[in-house]
């Protein structure tokens, strides 16, 4: 059993991890980008990989959606909307994609 | 059921206020489908942005529109901004007064209105220069997924200075602290869209 104030320490310190991940993410792909060293193709998947290691603490400790037991219901909310959002999203480049190729 | 439980995703007031905690359940929970449905709406723009990237028309290029300083100044500052409004959360939750929660949302809505009027500035140096939304495919995708977030920011200060007013009117009762636990919510997912234009709109953009 934690006090309130051990409680209050820990969200703050989730805020604070969160934001110093983020920082360093974000630092790590303007910079990818910035000053290059690796081919185009690899510095853009370098930045979509910092991209989504981004999203996934940002939902951690800044949105606490977490595999606790009892937010099950949410966590699947949003597992649910990312998956119809990546087959919408994939779903729309690669037809139009592959239509562009034939139209060329 | 114990009051520490976890009940939604977003801060939880648990024992810190029992009652409002076991209500804001519902409530919060249907604010995130509000807020994976808004989540659609903008995959669905990176989409049509992605598919017109090629689209210039022989008009300007992505990297020859975007500015990397101002990308990079402008995430910072919205980065720093969820920062700050969780620090609020937290004054909210665990101070017994109002006066550091106040304050964590002044700072929030001002770095909240720098984001805007450097996003501003932008477009408006990007329209100054002849690229303007029907300039072509690509600037129409541009102009429709950027400034939607835009518009979204705004929409969060404006409701951020409706709930500074909510708290000195009627100070933090139940239906206040829920309306935060949203805005809140609102807030951080705002910044997750972000990372996803700083990533797909100007990294891509301004990979050589």
């Amino acid at each position: 059993m934690s006090g309130p104030n051990e409680g209050k320490r820990r969200e703050m310190w989730s805020y604070v991890i969160g934001y110093v991940l983020a920082l360093a993410l974000t630092g790590v792909a303007f910079a990818a980008v910035r000053w290059p060293t690796f081919a185009a193709t690899t510095t853009l998947a370098i930045v979509f990989g910092l991209a989504l290691v981004q999203i996934i603490v940002h939902f951690r400790f800044f949105l606490h959606v977490s595999l606790a037991k009892s937010s099950r219901d949410d966590l699947q909310l949003v597992l649910f909307s990312m998956l119809i959002v990546a087959l919408m999203v994939s779903g729309t480049i690669v037809i139009l994609a592959n239509l562009r190729h034939r139209m060329m | 059921m114990s009051t520490n439980e976890v009940r939604h995703p977003g801060l939880n007031l648990g024992a810190t206020d029992e009652v409002t905690h076991e209500q804001a359940e519902s409530a919060v929970f249907g604010f995130w489908v509000f807020l994976m449905s808004d989540a659609v709406i903008f995959a669905l723009l990176f989409a049509t942005y992605g598919v017109m990237l090629h689209g210039t028309a022989g008009g300007p290029t992505p990297a020859a529109v975007y500015k990397i300083g101002s990308a990079f100044i402008e995430t910072m500052i919205l980065l720093t901004s969820s920062f700050t409004f969780g620090m609020a959360s937290i004054a909210m939750k665990h101070e017994t007064g109002y006066g550091r929660l106040l304050a964590w949302m002044v700072v929030t809505l001002a770095l909240g209105f720098a984001f805007l009027g450097m996003e501003l500035h932008d477009f408006a140096t990007m329209i100054g220069n002849g690229d303007y939304p029907t300039r072509s495919g690509f600037l129409s995708a541009f102009f429709a997924l950027v400034p939607l977030h835009g518009l979204h920011v705004f929409f969060g200060s404006l409701w951020l200075i409706v709930m500074m007013v909510q708290v000195l009117v009627f100070g933090l009762d139940a239906r206040v602290k829920i309306n935060i636990l949203r805005l809140g919510l609102f807030w951080h997912f705002l910044d997750i869209v972000w990372i996803v234009i700083f990533s797909v709109v100007y990294l891509q953009g301004l990979i050589a």
